[in-house]
């Protein structure tokens, strides 16, 4: 099979969601299948080493990158074309490459830009499409059939579903997929791409206006100490902040805290919130509900701090101290001190 | 300023989600129902915008009979017109669910009362299909952007910021236009006493769509399989510091 899949780029190398998802993307075109990709060459990535109208082998590091995922052609729409991300013109060239390729599925990873520019194609080739996809493989009705299962409720519930449509057009979970070179690198044929775009596809375009703030972000945090309704009010958290900060980490918190205002929703863990993978997430006063799960579940270790034994968290966690986390929290920071001072 | 929200009926999961005998729904018969967490933002924008800006707010919902109860919900908090679009509780796709909101949209604008603005949740916490609002805005020929978190509206153009990557960017675009929220652009409000009669006494708007069957068709939900653990106890209290500062130093994460 022939697949199509939207790799983001993320400095001078392919976003990991964009990995995960090629990995999934060259599952589903099977052996001997074709994967091809659109890259949007808003950093030059790619477009240093294409050649207008021409198709050239290898291109670095992204190139590299590419070949080794298994990717045969990779069309490069330059910043002459679309500058910058333009969800419509994304879609549109999208369109216009499942067209060219013959593409029997179109994948994108389900990151924000992934989920929005597969929800235009769906809109804008009236085709439906199937969000967070864990697999798709195709269905006993033939060509145009496929049998998938994709995420509901953050990943809580799994969907079986079937998909009539051609090209099948997804996103793909990318927490469940891990990012997996192919056995043998593909030989990478770079093409400098020439959309069609129509009028008003650059209507509504992203002009990036703030830079990253400083410091550790909670979705890439080693460590994460979080804190829910059991830390009892807005006051509570310095113990937290301070642990988090000893162990080079960040704090994360429950919904019930930012719904209380609390603290700022961008700590928020969960569905509505970001979706953690620390190395360890430490939970304090939190209950457990599902919702605060779904952001957590990827933590490799979880340890609970919890005055309830029942609490829901406890069957989530490997680990867990039973106690009040404002006698818990203070004593540890205190053993990490005294250890350090040794 | 004429906004309608479009806000859908979910179950309230709490520590436990559990799939009904014939996987084809969440058992709710322990659950209560709330408004999808990121359009109970969405009705809080509109409102806050028809404060700024004047105008008004309608809500609408599609659903069974009873998702009448969250359009109350929005009334409650400063919605004054709301639309059912009462179904027989079959589950609607996307494709569908965006359809009969931008039919709603153009019946609106032939009674000569068009709105400025759709706002909806960026995805709904059950289905989670991403696309409800970016079809609707491709049918209605508005432009659209998703998962805003800030938006500012002067002089009929709209400056919608979203996170990316830790950092920020920026879409501006003219009215009308569809917008998605995530949660966390605002903080909602808890509906007054006022408020609440007044949403009791209202009318709500009811139309009975056709369910039309959609590409992507649901065999049946189920729990994914995980390790189900039970935590290791380190102790009580405090007397358990020592065991978890061993087990963090095993876990190469002190400093």
């Amino acid at each position: 099979m022939t697949v199509l899949c939207l790799v983001e780029l993320d400095g001078t190398g392919a976003a990991d969601a964009s990995l995960r998802a090629l990995t999934f993307a060259r599952e589903v075109a099977g052996p001997g299948g074709q994967l091809a990709v659109a890259v949007f060459g808003e950093d030059g990535a790619l477009a240093g080493g294409a050649q207008a109208g021409g198709a050239q082998a290898g291109g670095a590091p992204a190139g590299e990158e590419l070949a080794a995922y298994g990717v045969t052609d990779a069309y490069v729409t330059g910043p002459g074309q679309v500058a910058g991300y333009a969800p419509v013109a994304w879609a549109r060239v999208l369109a216009g490459l499942a067209s060219q390729t013959g593409a029997d599925a179109v994948l994108a990873a389900g990151t924000d830009r992934g989920s929005e520019v597969m929800a235009h194609l769906g809109a804008l080739t009236g085709l439906p499409m199937a969000a967070n996809c864990v697999s798709a493989s195709r269905g006993p009705g033939g060509a145009g059939t496929w049998q998938i299962v994709r995420q509901r409720w953050a990943g809580l519930l799994l969907e079986d579903a079937e998909l009539e449509s051609s090209p099948a057009l997804a996103t793909v979970a990318t927490d469940t997929v891990a990012p997996v070179p192919a056995a043998a690198p593909a030989t990478l044929a770079v093409h400098a791409h020439q959309p069609e775009l129509a009028d008003g596809d650059l209507a509504v375009r992203a002009t990036e206006s703030a830079t990253r703030s400083g410091g550790v972000s909670l979705a890439t945090a080693r460590v994460v100490v979080g804190g829910g309704r059991g830390v009892g009010g807005p006051d509570g958290f310095a113990p937290l902040e301070e642990l988090a900060s000893l162990l080079g980490g960040v704090v994360g918190v429950s919904r019930v805290v930012t719904s209380e205002g609390w603290r700022p929703h961008k700590q928020q863990v969960g569905q509505t919130g970001t979706k953690i993978t620390p190395e360890l997430y430490l939970a304090c006063g939190i209950s457990g509900a599902i919702q605060h799960i779904a952001g957590c579940a990827s933590a490799k270790h979880i340890v609970a701090v919890n005055s309830d034994p029942a609490a829901p968290i406890l069957s989530h966690a490997e680990y867990a101290v039973i106690g009040d986390l404002h006698k818990v929290i203070p004593a540890l920071v205190a053993a990490i001190k005294a250890r350090g001072s040794h | 300023m004429e906004i309608l929200v479009c806000v859908k009926r979910v179950p309230q999961v709490g520590g436990k989600i559990v799939v009904t005998a014939d996987g084809q729904d969440v058992d709710t018969r322990m659950a209560g129902f709330a408004m999808s967490p990121h359009e109970e933002c969405a009705v809080e924008e509109a409102i806050q915008i028809t404060e700024r800006l004047g105008g008004s707010v309608s809500v609408l919902t599609l659903g069974p009979p009873e998702a009448a109860e969250q359009l109350r919900e929005a009334l409650a908090l400063g919605a004054g017109r709301a639309v059912l679009l009462e179904t027989d509780g079959s589950e609607w796709g996307p494709v569908a669910t965006a359809g009969e909101i931008a039919a709603e949209a153009r019946r609106r604008d032939g009674d000569g009362q068009g709105y400025d603005l759709l706002l909806l949740g960026n995805e709904a916490a059950d289905t989670g299909d991403y696309q409800v609002g970016v079809r609707v805005a491709h049918a209605l020929g508005w432009p659209c952007a998703t998962g805003i978190k800030g938006i500012e509206i002067a002089d009929g153009t709209v400056r919608a910021r979203r996170e990316y990557r830790g950092a920020e960017e920026l879409f501006e675009f003219g009215l009308p236009a569809v917008i998605t929220v995530k949660e966390g652009i605002n903080l909602p409000r808890y509906p007054s006493l006022p408020g609440r009669l007044r949403a009791k006494r209202a009318v709500i708007e009811t139309h009975q769509p056709q369910w039309r069957p959609d590409g992507l068709r649901k065999q049946a939900l189920r729990v994914p399989e995980t390790e189900r653990k039970q935590a290791t106890v380190l102790g009580d209290g405090e007397d358990a510091v020592p065991a978890l500062l061993s087990l963090l130093d095993e876990l190469g994460v002190l400093p």
